[in-house]
């Protein structure tokens, strides 16, 4: 929606409607998937199921989710709201245990939150009493870096996300991008084989966050690192991800994983073109089912009117 | 009001069915009422508004009154001789026997003395009106104030309201340093270790119950009758609130925090020192100014166990004389003291804690 949206002139024009399936992977996508998939497993997930019980009722919040995640894949998870996607990002950082299955990082069980896998969250969560240079060494220290040692590692992943300015500024002092983007650098400065996300930029306005989604990207490129990133923005998860696990809600299960046909490298022009529509389509279709919209009565109908008869707005 | 052709001219009536409005106005350009009435920049802010913010000059106007309001009324009844004045201060006896110079008689009693002594033609006796003798005047307690911190006293027995001051600010430091050495340390590991929660929060929530005071006896007969139960009983009144509202804060402190330090490695003790106590320390700082505040209250009582000291022996002490203007001179020290100390604490805490949005 963001970039679309400031894209599209006022009055909308017809696109060219190119026929496109969004399975169909054109060469170039399908020997860059073949070549992930080459690669080692970082993360995979065995018939992973949660239960919550409070008082007398049980809430099934993820159901069966099966799972396999290559080194360097960048993966998003979208789903209706309910879905457990945050759920399923909390017990992969360990925050949460799973009530039943298995969570393997570099094939080991996960039993709780450690450093081998990063974190941001959608709220902002830098230490407010550590300078920005303090924040992103805290990892370091917790594992047993030296302080100096780990404040000249630190400093180094400043200058990664473009911050070293602010090294000595307090979290208070920055802007959210800016916050959101120390939270990375914190969360990577451990060196973790999986960087996972929860809605890290739902906080942001619009541009902030389109400059966000470049700079993620640009990191995951040149660092050895997973993505997992829940997201509840669809054009979000097709412009940033290789593959998107797609879960329906009431319980939390796997509706689809989609291997996005948009080639690499992105950019924002791509979102016009066929695969992009076609897959976000896809997304649309999965995530807002037509009959459940139908059932909803229309806004028309639900406002009564309470302005002068003949002083018409539209 | 200024504020009322505003708001009527904003609530616009809710158009009854198919109404097409008022008669057309005669002039060129017909505006709808809404637009007429506006003079916005002529218009002053009202003083009244619930969750309207005030500016700085008016908020410390309002201060001052706060202040000012209480001392004008104690003023109007202390100087206004018809505003209370039930009694009548004797000036000259007459021939009333059992009158003296400065003894206060009830109003009615002086006029059933002056009618019998008007009767069998004798002197009579003449008297101001005046308030008890409780309630003495702003003058009267401000040089009270400003005799008993500068001159020695003239009694014997009596002891100096500085050295009494100094005695009880003594009691409470200790006390309330006492309680947070291990109050603090309890609070905080409560907080974060449901286990020792659980162990020791129903046994001190129940202790919280029981009163301060009723320790006394109990505190004299193991620590004798001078400094100890005094202290002792200031750590009662405190502790146990220390370690319930600390365990609270505690908990309170933004648990995205405790799950970012935990997504990063940090583990128990580790967690406890880098996360959770920086976290708090803000509202630490800020629940450990109320205490003090508590401990305060405690210190009167206190200094009644045993051998009474400090600025409550100054109290009673002047209270048995009648001086009540050093009774009140005693009482203000106490709220000045007070004040004074919470104000360069909120000072204090506003350096320490610059990151801090919600100074209190």
């Amino acid at each position: 929606m963001t970039r679309a949206d400031a894209l599209l002139p006022p009055v909308p024009i017809p696109l060219p409607v190119v026929p496109c399936d969004y399975r169909t992977l054109s060469d170039p996508v399908r020997a860059r998937f073949a070549k992930l998939k080459d690669r080692e497993i970082a993360l995979s997930v065995e018939s992973l199921g949660k239960v919550f019980r409070s008082g007398g009722g049980e809430t099934t919040a993820l159901r069966d989710i099966d799972l396999v995640t290559h080194r360097r894949e960048f993966l998003c998870v979208v789903g209706p709201s309910g879905c457990g996607k945050s759920t399923f990002v909390r017990i992969l950082a360990g925050l949460e245990t799973a009530s039943s299955g298995v969570v393997r990082v570099g094939g080991v069980p996960v039993s709780g939150p450690g450093a081998d896998r990063g974190m941001v969250f959608q709220g902002y969560t830098l230490f407010p009493w550590l300078s920005v240079l303090r924040n992103v060494a805290f990892g370091l220290e917790e594992n047993g870096t030296p302080r100096r040692e780990a404040e000249r590692e630190a400093r180094q992943w400043l200058a990664l996300i473009g911050l070293e300015a602010f090294a000595e500024a307090y979290p208070h002092q920055l802007s959210g991008g800016m916050k959101q983007r120390v939270a990375i650098a914190r969360a990577l400065a451990t060196r973790p084989r999986i960087l996972l996300m929860d809605e890290p930029f739902s906080a942001l306005d619009t541009q902030s966050r389109a400059r966000m989604q470049a700079y993620l990207i640009e990191i995951w490129r040149k660092i050895d690192i997973t993505i997992v990133f829940i997201t509840h923005d669809l054009d979000e998860a097709v412009y940033l991800a290789d593959r998107i696990l797609v879960l329906k809600a009431h319980p939390g299960e796997v509706a689809e994983l989609i291997e996005v046909p948009v080639p690499r490298p992105r950019s924002p022009d791509q979102m016009l073109g066929p695969e992009f529509r076609a897959t976000r389509a896809r997304l649309d279709a999965l995530i807002h089912p037509p009959k459940e919209e139908a059932d909803e009565p229309a806004a028309t109908a639900l406002v009564t009117r309470m302005a002068p008869a003949g002083d018409e707005v539209e | 009001m200024s504020a009322e052709p505003r708001t009527d001219a904003g609530r616009r009536p809710l158009p009854k069915g198919g109404a097409t409005g008022e008669p057309a106005l005669a002039g060129p350009l017909p505006m709808p009422p809404a637009a007429t009435p506006v003079k916005v920049g002529a218009r002053r802010r009202s003083w009244v508004g619930v969750a309207r913010p005030l500016s700085s000059r008016r908020r410390t106007v309002l201060a001052v009154l706060s202040f000012l309001l209480p001392v004008l009324a104690w003023a109007a009844v202390s100087y206004v001789p018809f505003l209370w004045h039930p009694l009548v201060e004797v000036t000259e006896p007459g021939d009333v026997a059992w009158m003296e110079p400065g003894m206060r008689v009830p109003k009615a009693a002086f006029a059933k003395e002056v009618a019998g002594v008007q009767a069998a033609k004798g002197a009579v006796p003449v008297g101001i009106p005046a308030n008890p003798v409780y309630l003495p005047a702003p003058h009267a307690v401000a040089a009270a104030l400003w005799t008993s911190l500068t001159a020695t006293p003239t009694q014997r027995d009596a002891i100096r309201l500085p050295l009494s001051l100094w005695h009880s600010i003594q009691i409470i430091a200790w006390g309330f340093l006492l309680s947070s050495v291990v109050g603090v340390p309890l609070g905080i590991l409560c907080g974060a270790q449901p286990t020792l929660a659980r162990l020791t929060e129903p046994v001190i929530e129940f202790v919280r119950y029981m009163p301060a005071p009723a320790f006394g006896a109990l505190m004299v007969a193991i620590l004798g009758i001078y400094d100890g139960p005094k202290i002792a009983i200031i750590v009662i009144g405190t502790f146990f609130q220390q370690v319930l509202v600390i365990a609270n804060t505690t908990r309170r402190i933004e648990p995205l925090l405790i799950e970012a330090a935990l997504t990063l490695g940090a583990r128990n003790l580790r967690l406890i020192r880098r996360v959770i106590v920086p976290a708090m320390l803000p509202q630490l700082y800020r629940d450990q100014r109320i205490l003090l505040g508590w401990a305060w209250t405690y210190l009167i009582v206190a200094e009644l166990i045993g051998t009474s000291s400090g600025i409550t022996f100054f109290i009673t002490q002047q209270a048995r004389y009648q001086h009540f203007e050093n009774v009140y001179a005693a009482i203000l020290i106490i709220g000045l003291v007070g004040s004074a100390t919470d104000l360069a604490l909120a000072w204090l805490g506003r350096r320490l804690f610059p990151y801090d949005r919600s100074e209190a």
